[in-house]
């Protein structure tokens, strides 16, 4: 199998980070990251964005909507019992 | 990152709320699962608005169901399962109204980085690095390398950038950390499309935090 070329690479970061290469499509990814620097801090910033996504914080349900819902289920509760 | 499968009252005491008519136990579930169920419904439908009617209706069929509820999978499971089912249906009669073109684009093809980034046929490394890209002012905080405070509103613009499918499937993964198996089960994906879907939105975030930091660090000015 021919070696990746940087552009090729970044194309890969996602199923490399997956785990949906194949073991040869697997090897010949850590080669190329092994020798190259742009790459390996592609995939680091590739690493340090899914960080900061998760330093996001989950916005809260929105309170009319809240409210709706539980009086929904008040309705429901009545009904029901 | 949200630890999506955990709860603080245990699954069991939740539905024997439910059946009990306990509004606490409805309400501490609306609020735990309701931002991710939001987000799942928007993966189908076109507007927040729609969305939050499917999270609605998804409510109400779960009360009508939970006097039924037989416990084979979990009620997240069975809740998610219905919310997928009543967010697909109202996508699709959605889709009868609204043209296509408003609604695709989340699969688009191209390249996530500029082509122009990596040198051309006639170089010697025809498709290497023109430049590599620069180093990141990373700091320590417990365990996570991060960035400084200030990037938190570069990343969330990044985030609304995306089209609706590719910001559904970041926000799921990353920020909700649901896995990829529940992403595509509430989304209606295959395993290959949730990896694009993620690659392609992770990529676009990734390019608007290189272009915060590219001119400070080209310059060897601090951030």
């Amino acid at each position: 199998m021919s070696e990746l070329t940087c552009e090729q690479l970044v194309e890969l970061v996602t199923d490399y980070l997956e785990e949906a290469l194949t073991p040869e499509a697997r090897r010949r990814f850590e080669r190329h990251t092994a020798l190259c620097p742009g790459c390996d801090v592609y995939l680091d910033q590739i690493r340090i964005t899914i960080a900061e996504l998760g330093r996001l914080t989950p916005e809260r349900v929105a309170p009319d909507a809240r409210d709706r819902l539980l009086a929904a289920f008040r309705g429901w509760a009545a009904e029901t019992r | 990152m949200a630890e999506s499968g955990t709860t603080p009252s245990s699954e069991a005491d939740l539905v024997s709320g439910l059946r009990a008519r306990d509004e606490a136990a409805f309400a501490t579930l609306v609020d735990q699962w309701g931002p991710t169920m939001q987000r799942a419904a928007r993966g189908h439908v076109s507007t927040d608005a729609v969305a939050e009617e499917v999270v609605q209706d998804t409510w109400v069929a779960v009360l009508r169901g939970i006097d039924r509820f037989e416990g084979r999978s979990s009620l997240r499971t069975w809740v998610f399962r219905i919310l997928a089912n009543t967010a697909k249906t109202r996508g699709i009669r959605e889709r009868r109204t609204i043209p296509m073109s408003s609604l695709a684009g989340s699969l688009d093809a191209g390249p996530t980085v500029g082509a122009d980034r990596f040198r051309g046929d006639g170089d010697e490394h025809p498709g290497g690095w023109k430049r590599f890209p620069a180093d990141w002012p990373v700091g320590v905080t417990g365990e996570h390398r991060v960035l400084g405070e200030e990037v938190g509103g570069v990343v969330s613009s990044a985030l609304a950038e995306l089209p609706a499918r590719q910001r559904s499937v970041v926000t799921l993964r990353d920020l909700d950390g649901l896995d990829a198996d529940e992403v595509c089960a509430l989304l209606g994906l295959s395993a290959g499309n949730q990896r694009v879907l993620l690659h392609r939105g992770r990529a676009l975030v990734r390019s608007r935090l290189e272009d915060h930091f590219g001119d400070a660090a080209r310059w060897g000015a601090t951030p």
